[in-house]
């Protein structure tokens, strides 16, 4: 069973006093336990839409969007909310750290929305993620006395924490050198392939498409599959 | 319920650390909150102080709610005959076990003074007068029981006659020669606190004494047609209010009988409570109406600051939601922050209440000497300062948790 699988989605929005605008048009997607896919295009092609779907912060104008085999629209709002805590992580390109929480507040925040034994030990568990991504020296940094590589490796931390099926990056090194960028994108390719997680990229940069196994181009709201990255 | 648990932790946890991290700006905003809690709470208490005032002043001049009035007269003009009327009401008070009745009659004695003799009135009473118009003695004692027994008739004056006497020490039972050298000789046994409009000497004596004096010097030291209004006896009973209607017919019927069929016998009420209407209803909702305002005012601060700063939340709830967080839970949270800073802030504030109202100076200022029986803090005040905070946060969280909850997250991360 597919983990994540978009049937001719389209996606289209009313602005206001305008005509209604195509987002996405007919993308067919599948993802499977891990898979690492890269998502490349312009800005404005649709790679953040693509990426509300996909995270189940969205659901289709129409089309098929299915999380697990089950079709995302038979989903209440909040079972939404929770599948994408339990099983989605995500990495943003501006890390978004909470300001004035520490590394381990931070990394320990998606626990707070867990249950059972992942909600009562949320210290311990986020003090090991963040050994495992090897910041265990700076669990209590404020993100701002942390360098942007470390702070995009306790958001990789944060994300991973709760143990997700699905990672989607959101252009993870757009704010990074060359150099950190790529021991970041080395840092959670290794992490996903420990927990088995499928990574999505979305990028600009074909040097980071290029890492993963299946690439797709998404060019005026429709996704087609790449097979040479230039 | 496992999940309704852990929802409940994780929300107070995370109301904590906002408030945690947002120190500075939750301080200032619940400042506001406390000071208007404290206002309102300040307010509604010195209401009840002010409303006690009134009471007890009203009470002085005109009795306890139910204070009935009983005056007599003949319909030729005639005077009524004062042997029956007393008689009649010693009997009337016994036969209704009625604790609390008293003569009350007007006249004025000549007193010598180191500066002078004067005119000095006389509120001639029984001994109950003082219980029923919360006769307050700042020295010595209010008549006993049995008083008129004494040799010397005993003087409850004012102030302004115990300081044109020198203040002496009433341990050392100063005496006082009324009605000038073939007078009677009174004994000092109290000494009440002078109104501030009051200037000239005043005293209280007992109906008997006064009385007894009167019908050995029938001249009366000449000094009613001074203007005291001396003469006419009224007749005072403070009563349960539930059974004032019934007993004024009652008496009615009582003292017609007694006084024959040529006396007219009023009987009415006169203390403030008479009309059944809440006298200081005006008071009550000018007091209300400020800290109502008041309330307004904070309220209104807090919100205002509690909108700007979600908006300034709006990337961070993005956040939290793209990490599971449900609405409810967003919704919740914001609330929850907002709630137990304003209780909190509350309690803060009725505290500072109770200080400021409950210290000698504020009760000296609001009382003006005028409450005997200062009422404690209302509980009533306190528990509405709490009930407002809670109320308060509650209305100041719940815009704001709207508006968290309508935030659009990926809009929101990219903020």
């Amino acid at each position: 069973m597919s983990l994540l699988q978009l049937e001719d989605v389209t996606r289209t929005v009313l602005p206001p006093d305008q005509p209604a605008l195509t987002i996405l048009n007919g993308v067919d997607l599948t993802v499977e336990p891990g898979d690492r896919i890269s998502i490349v295009g312009r800005s404005g092609s649709g790679k953040s839409t693509l990426l509300n779907l996909m995270g189940l912060l969205d659901v289709p104008t129409s089309g098929l969007l299915s999380f697990d085999g089950k079709p995302v629209k038979s989903y209440s709002g909040a079972a939404r909310d929770r599948v994408r805590g339990a099983q989605i992580g995500f990495i943003f390109q501006q890390f978004n750290l909470l300001p004035g929480r520490t590394a381990l507040e931070n990394v320990a925040m998606p626990l707070l929305y867990a249950e059972g034994r992942q909600f009562w030990r949320r210290r311990a568990l986020a003090a090991g993620m963040l050994e495992q991504v090897g910041l265990g020296h700076r669990v209590d940094s404020m993100p701002d006395r942390l360098s942007g590589g470390e702070q995009q490796r306790v958001a990789i931390a944060r994300s991973l924490v709760r143990g997700p099926r699905l990672i989607l990056a959101d252009e993870p090194t757009g704010a990074l050198d060359l150099d950190t960028g790529q021991s970041v994108m080395e840092l959670i390719d290794e992490v996903a392939t420990g927990t088995g997680a499928a990574l999505v990229t979305i990028t600009h940069d074909p040097a980071i498409a290029r890492r993963a196994r299946d690439h797709f181009r998404l060019d005026r709201g429709v996704l087609t599959r790449a097979e040479v990255l230039a | 319920m496992k999940r309704m648990l852990t929802g409940f932790v994780g929300a107070v946890l995370e109301a904590w650390q906002e408030l945690r991290v947002h120190r500075t700006r939750v301080l200032l905003s619940l400042i506001g909150v406390a000071v208007a809690v404290c206002s309102l709470t300040t307010v509604v208490a010195l209401g009840g102080i002010v409303q006690q005032a009134n009471e007890e002043l009203s009470e002085r001049s005109s009795g306890r709610p139910a204070t009935l009035y009983l005056s007599a007269y003949t319909n030729d003009g005639s005077a009524v005959d004062a042997e029956t009327m007393d008689s009649t009401w010693a009997e009337t008070l016994a036969r209704y076990d009625i604790r609390y009745g008293s003569r009350v009659m007007q006249g004025g004695e000549l007193v010598p003074f180191v500066t002078g003799a004067a005119n000095v009135g006389v509120q001639a009473v029984d001994q109950p007068y003082g219980d029923m118009h919360r006769v307050k003695v700042s020295e010595g004692s209010w008549f006993a029981p049995g008083d008129e027994e004494l040799l010397a008739p005993p003087l409850v004056v004012n102030e302004v006659f115990w300081d044109r006497l020198g203040r002496p020490d009433l341990q050392t039972h100063p005496v006082v020669r009324l009605g000038g050298e073939d007078g009677t000789t009174a004994v000092v046994v109290g000494v009440y606190p002078a109104a501030g409009w009051e200037t000239e000497p005043a005293m209280y004596l007992l109906a008997g004494d006064y009385q007894a004096m009167r019908e050995a010097d029938p001249a009366g030291s000449a000094v009613d047609p001074s203007g005291f209004g001396g003469g006419q006896t009224q007749y005072e009973m403070w009563v349960p209010p539930e059974i004032s209607d019934q007993l004024t017919e009652v008496l009615k019927r009582d003292f017609t009988a007694a006084l024959g069929d040529g006396a007219q016998v009023d009987v009415f009420r006169q203390d403030y409570a008479q009309f059944g209407d809440d006298p200081f209803l005006v008071t009550k909702l000018v007091v209300g109406g400020i800290a109502v305002l008041v309330l307004l005012l904070g309220a209104l601060g807090l919100v205002n600051i509690a909108l700007v700063t979600v908006k300034q939340r709006v990337r961070e709830i993005g956040i939290r939601r793209s990490f599971g967080a449900t609405a409810g839970r967003v919704f919740f949270a914001v609330m929850m922050e907002s709630v137990v800073a304003t209780i909190a802030a509350g309690a803060v504030g009725v505290v500072a209440a109770v200080l400021l109202v409950q210290n000698p100076v504020t009760m000296e200022f609001v009382g003006q000497g005028m409450v005997s029986d200062f009422p404690p803090f209302p509980a009533e005040a306190a528990l509405l300062g709490l009930l407002a905070a809670t109320v308060v946060g509650a209305l100041a969280g719940l815009l704001p948790a709207l508006v968290a909850v309508r935030v659009k997250v990926i809009d929101a991360i990219r903020y």
